[in-house]
Parts: structure tokens; sequence; C-alpha cells
């Protein structure tokens, strides 16, 4: 038996009701976390003889706020979340946890007492979506500019943002303006089903007809 | 007695050392470090965010100018996070090209390291020499994609087209004399298999011309033997992949470990270190380079004896040929659809990684079922070796942080996005 399929009978017993739901796609193993549990469950991932998830791979933050929009199956859950990325090296394999969030507070407790790297990427998460990360010693911008205003990857902020830098020659220093250019979208983003290229044109847990309000 | 307190110094953003623009604000005791604090995003381009707004072959670009010396294995985390979503399966031959590529990407990867960081410690040579190396694969690049750097070259379903049966030639030109003439040309007469064959000849005695330079020199070994120690336990915690996981001692490649592509069917071996210094690593990315020469030869030789197809044949996903749409009308809709929309990919999400020069190089990719991406996040490996920086460098002097920026493989294009 693989280690992914040990890990999907094992885990329900292991994490209890931290664990909202498992789910396992293309060879992917998804666990839904309740938020006020992910440093307990990280901690059991981490030091548990059957599991040894040693590395954080990765960590980011998403804003579901358009999941689905243009005909799709719109997002169930809650507008943002956190999805981790673990590695065991011991078993050879990896799981995703995902955290959904308080969409009007986004906060969820940092992990970097087990996983030192989280620091950095729990400062981007931060930077670029505006979730905190409760008891973080160093929570500040990442990647932005110093004194910038707003999360630039959530969905409702433009692509082309909303300041521009110039210089003045009044004030003879550079100073930021209201954006001039115009987005423009060159390709509309439209959703079909029957189109599909490739062999995965049937997603498991979909209606047999392609119906669901497509 | 005067009073004795730390000095605040400011390292960048342009320093000839930093490799890119890498703001440090540093606490120094003296000439020893006490706390270093990198600034990043200078380079921050929103590629994520880009990436989002456009169909999904549009990005492969975006991809190249990630980690821009490593190019063609950017794209192809990329691509193979598309494949694996849609499910599609490239031709074989297609997977032996990007194996090929890939590892041809490692040389260059690796040659550009070498040259740069043993400029930063002082050997200046060096660095001629691999970019002289580094010159004959970006004419690879060149004559398979028509870009020297950004290729653009994988695709989801293969590559773009295969390999070209002329290697280009040099010109005559009235600056040099014939003699010279002819030996840019050398190894140029047949196809690009055989340039890239005979460039597999001459690489081992040109890894063995870097290391008399520096193996055995003392400066060299002065200035990495001992500095930026990390030890196996830490080199987990801290999330480093690749290279700098395996100078510290552990055995950890995605290519033996989780084997993508044909890396399963390959021979070649996985160096690691034993004391995790910038010396080790050193060592580690010269045997890296050797036994990426292996592999190459060995798709080389594979590529030679086994011609076929190098795209999937669905034209939901592979623009039909130039010929088809003269007369065939369903080519021509199939044309129009995938130039003016692109293709839906199944809803889902995937986190697809492959061993890139640096170490783990990973697209976690959330589909919605739309033409293009709901959400790219792109795992650079250079950008959890940084955020150590401050771990590996507390106590060292000053000097020993340009040794240990080297050794970290930093480069902005892929830590930034």
């Amino acid at each position: 038996m693989s280690h992914l399929s040990l890990l999907a009978k094992t885990l329900p017993d292991l994490l209890g009701p931290a664990l909202k739901s498992l789910s396992e796609d293309i060879g992917e193993l998804t666990l839904e976390i309740n938020a006020p549990d992910i440093v307990r469950v990280c901690r059991t991932l981490h030091d548990h003889e059957n599991c040894k998830f040693d590395q954080l791979i990765d960590l980011c933050g998403m804003d579901y706020s358009t999941y689905g929009t243009e005909g799709g199956k719109a997002w169930k859950g809650s507008r943002y979340a956190v999805v981790y990325h673990l590695l065991s090296m011991d078993y050879n394999s990896r799981i995703r946890l995902r955290v959904q969030l308080d969409p009007s507070h986004p906060a969820v407790d940092s992990i970097i007492g087990i996983w030192p790297v989280s620091d950095w990427f729990e400062r981007e998460a931060f930077d670029l979506y505006g979730i905190v990360f409760n008891n973080h010693p160093d929570l500040r911008r990442l990647l932005t500019d110093y004194g910038f205003i707003g999360h630039p990857f959530r969905k409702d902020f433009p692509l082309s943002g909303n300041v521009e830098m110039t210089y003045d020659e009044q004030h003879g220093r550079v100073v930021y303006r209201p954006v001039t250019v115009e987005e423009r979208v060159l390709v509309p983003r439209t959703i079909r089903t029957d189109t599909f290229a490739g062999t995965r044109r049937n997603i498991p847990g979909d209606p047999p007809e392609n119906g669901s309000g497509r | 007695m005067s009073e004795i307190r730390n000095y605040t110094m400011n390292f960048g953003p342009q320093h000839p050392a930093a490799h890119g623009v890498l703001r440090i604000i540093m606490e120094m005791d003296g000439e020893v470090i006490e706390r270093c604090d990198p600034h990043i995003g200078l380079l921050h381009r929103g590629t994520e965010k880009l990436a989002e707004t456009k169909p999904f072959n549009q990005s492969i670009g975006y991809m190249d100018r990630l980690d821009y010396v490593s190019m063609m294995c950017n794209e192809h985390a990329y691509v193979l996070a598309i494949e694996k979503l849609l499910g599609v399966t490239p031709p074989i031959r297609a997977r032996y090209i990007r194996v090929m590529f890939d590892e041809i990407t490692r040389i260059l990867n690796h040659c550009l390291w070498l040259g740069a960081h043993a400029l930063d410690i002082g050997a200046m040579s060096v660095f001629l020499y691999c970019f002289r190396e580094r010159e004959d694969l970006m004419d690879c690049y060149e004559a398979v994609s028509g870009a020297r750097m950004h290729a653009t070259y994988y695709r989801p379903g293969g590559v773009y087209r295969d390999l070209p049966e002329h290697m280009p030639r040099y010109e005559a030109t009235e600056r040099h004399t014939r003699r010279q003439n002819e030996s840019r040309n050398r190894d140029r007469d047949g196809s690009l298999l055989d340039f890239i064959e005979s460039f597999t000849e001459r690489f081992p005695a040109c890894v063995d011309e870097y290391e008399t330079l520096l193996s055995d020199n003392r400066i060299w070994k002065q200035r990495t033997v001992d500095i930026g120690v990390v030890s196996p336990e830490r080199a987990r915690a801290l999330g480093f992949t690749g290279p700098m996981l395996r100078g510290s001692g552990i055995a950890w490649d995605i290519r033996k470990k989780q084997p993508y592509e044909v890396y399963d069917e390959l021979d070649f071996d996985i160096p690691i270190g034993t004391n995790g210094d910038c010396y080790d690593r050193y060592l580690c990315r010269i045997e890296e380079m050797r036994q990426s020469n292996r592999l190459i030869r060995q798709c080389v030789s594979w590529l030679k004896a086994h011609p076929g197809p190098v795209m999937v044949e669905d034209n939901k996903l592979i623009p039909p040929s130039r010929e088809h749409m003269k007369g065939d009308m369903e080519s021509l809709i199939h044309h129009f659809k995938l130039f003016t929309e692109g293709y839906c990919v199944p809803e889902g999400e995937t986190y697809t990684c492959i061993e890139h020069p640096k170490g783990e190089f990973g697209i976690y990719l959330v589909s919605d079922g739309a033409n293009k991406p709901y959400r790219v996040k792109i795992r650079a490996p250079g950008f959890a070796h940084l955020a150590a920086l401050h771990e590996m460098s507390r106590g060292h002097m000053l000097a020993d942080l340009v040794a240990i920026i080297g050794t970290q493989d930093i480069v902005f294009g892929e830590i930034d996005r």
C-alpha cells in the first residue's frame, strides 16, 4: 500500500475533529483543516512516526472570490485560504493542507515554530493577500515597495495597480499619482466543459451529465 | 573609554556581488555580521498575477523570465502542471528532448554560477572559461527555438518543434581570417544532435579545467571551507532543496526519488557532500555538471536512433498544421479557437515540481475550468535559501557574506517573481 493511501486511512483518526475533509485527486492528497487547530495538526504531521513531514515546501495565500464566476462551479468555502504543501523525505510523499479563513478578518496561527522556513512564506502571504499570521515575530511586507498600500494579489486589486510613480519637476522628487493606463483584456475569461483536451474530462465528484448550472 | 556599539550597514541594492538587486541591512560588530536582513522584491513583476489574466500558453514565456539562467527548467515545471491537470502525456521523443534540454540548462546554470561565484571571491579567469562553454549551449537553444535565452520551447503536449537537421553556421566575415572562420564552424557540419554530441565529448575536459583552477587552490579553499556550514537537520528545517540540501549530506533528488519524464530510464548518480559548507556545495555542483553531461550523452544516442512525433495529436490543445488548415474546415476552426481563446483546463489543483538546477522548483496550479489559470503559485528554490541567509552568515566576516550569497546561487528573477 502506498504511503498516501495509508495516510488517507489513518489521518482521520489521528487528527480527529481538526480534519474537516480529506480528498484525493490525480494522486494528490488534500486535507481541509480547521483554522484554530493548524499548529497542533502541523505538529502531529511533523512528529508522528507514520507521517514525518519534515519539510514545508510551500505556503501560499488564496483568494477564491471570483472562482468559477464565468459559468463554472462557484467556490463553496470561505473567500480566503492558506495552502500548505508538505514533503516527507522518509516516506517520499507529499500532502496539501488547506485552511479556510474568516473573510472579514483573515488570520491564522503561524507555524514558524515547526518549520522555520515558513517565515518568509508567511510574510509573502501577508503582503500579497493581507492574511495575518498570529505569533509571527516579524510580520512585515516582503515583495512590495516600502509604504505600499493594499494587497496586490487579491482578486479585487486591479492588474495595473492604483498608483504609478513619476518624477515631479516642481518638487524635484519622485511622487505617486493615480494610474493613467487603461486596463485591457485581450482574451476574455471563459469556462467551457465540452472542449477539454486530454483524458481528464470527467472530474471526480462531478455529476455524470454536464449540468450543475454551467 | 568610548562607547562601543554595533554598526548598521547597507549592502546593495546595486552591488556587483549581490547577483542582481538585493538589499541587505546588516548589523555589524566590527567586521563580524551579527544580523542580516535581506530586503527583496526589487524585481517583483507580479508574474503570478499576470498569469491569472492570460490563457495558459501565453504564460510559458513568463516562466523563462523567472530564473533567467535556467530558462527551460522553469517552463518544464509549468508545462508539466498543465499536462497533469489535462491528463496529457507527451510522446516519448518529446520527453527525451525535454530531459536533454533540462540537463543542458543545468550545465548552463552551473557554468554561470561557477563563473560568478569564483569572480565574487576573486578568481577572474574561471568566469571566462565558463562563458566559453555557455556560448555553445546558447547556440543549441538558438538552433532549436530561435532565441538564445528565453526559448519558450516546451508546450503542454510536447515541444514546439523537432530538433533541426542542420546546425546554424557562422558566416565568414572580413574581420576573421579563413582559419578563424573555419574553426568557428568546427562541429557545425551535421545536425544539432551531432553538435551536442561533440560538445559532450569535450565538456568533461572543460570541467577538469575549472577544477584545476579551483579545487586545490589555496585561496579558494580558504574562502569556502567551513564557511556557511548547514547541518542536515537545519537544512531540512530551513526548506533547502537541490545542491544546498545535498551539500549537507542528504541524498535527495527529485529526478531519482519521484522521477518525471524519462529519468527512471537513464543512468546517473547523485553527488552529496559531507560537511555542508560552501566548498562541499561547490564540489556537488561540479559533479552535477559531469552527471548532466552523462545524461545528455544517453539522450543524444536515444534520440538519434528513435525518430518520431514530438507533439500529441490533439487539436483541442495543439494548433493544426498550416497545410491542413488550407483544406480542412475543422482545422481552421481549431486554429481560430486556440488562438483567440486558448484551451480550457478541467477544474482541479496540482502541485508539480521538478529538480531545477537550484533545487525544487514547483508550480501550484489551480484551475476552475477556464481558459486561464485561477491561481499560479511559483515555488522558487532560491526563496527558501535566501530566507536562511541570516542563519548562514551570522558570526561570519563581511567578506564571507559574498561567498555565502554565491554558494546559494541566487537569481532574483525567481525569488521576486
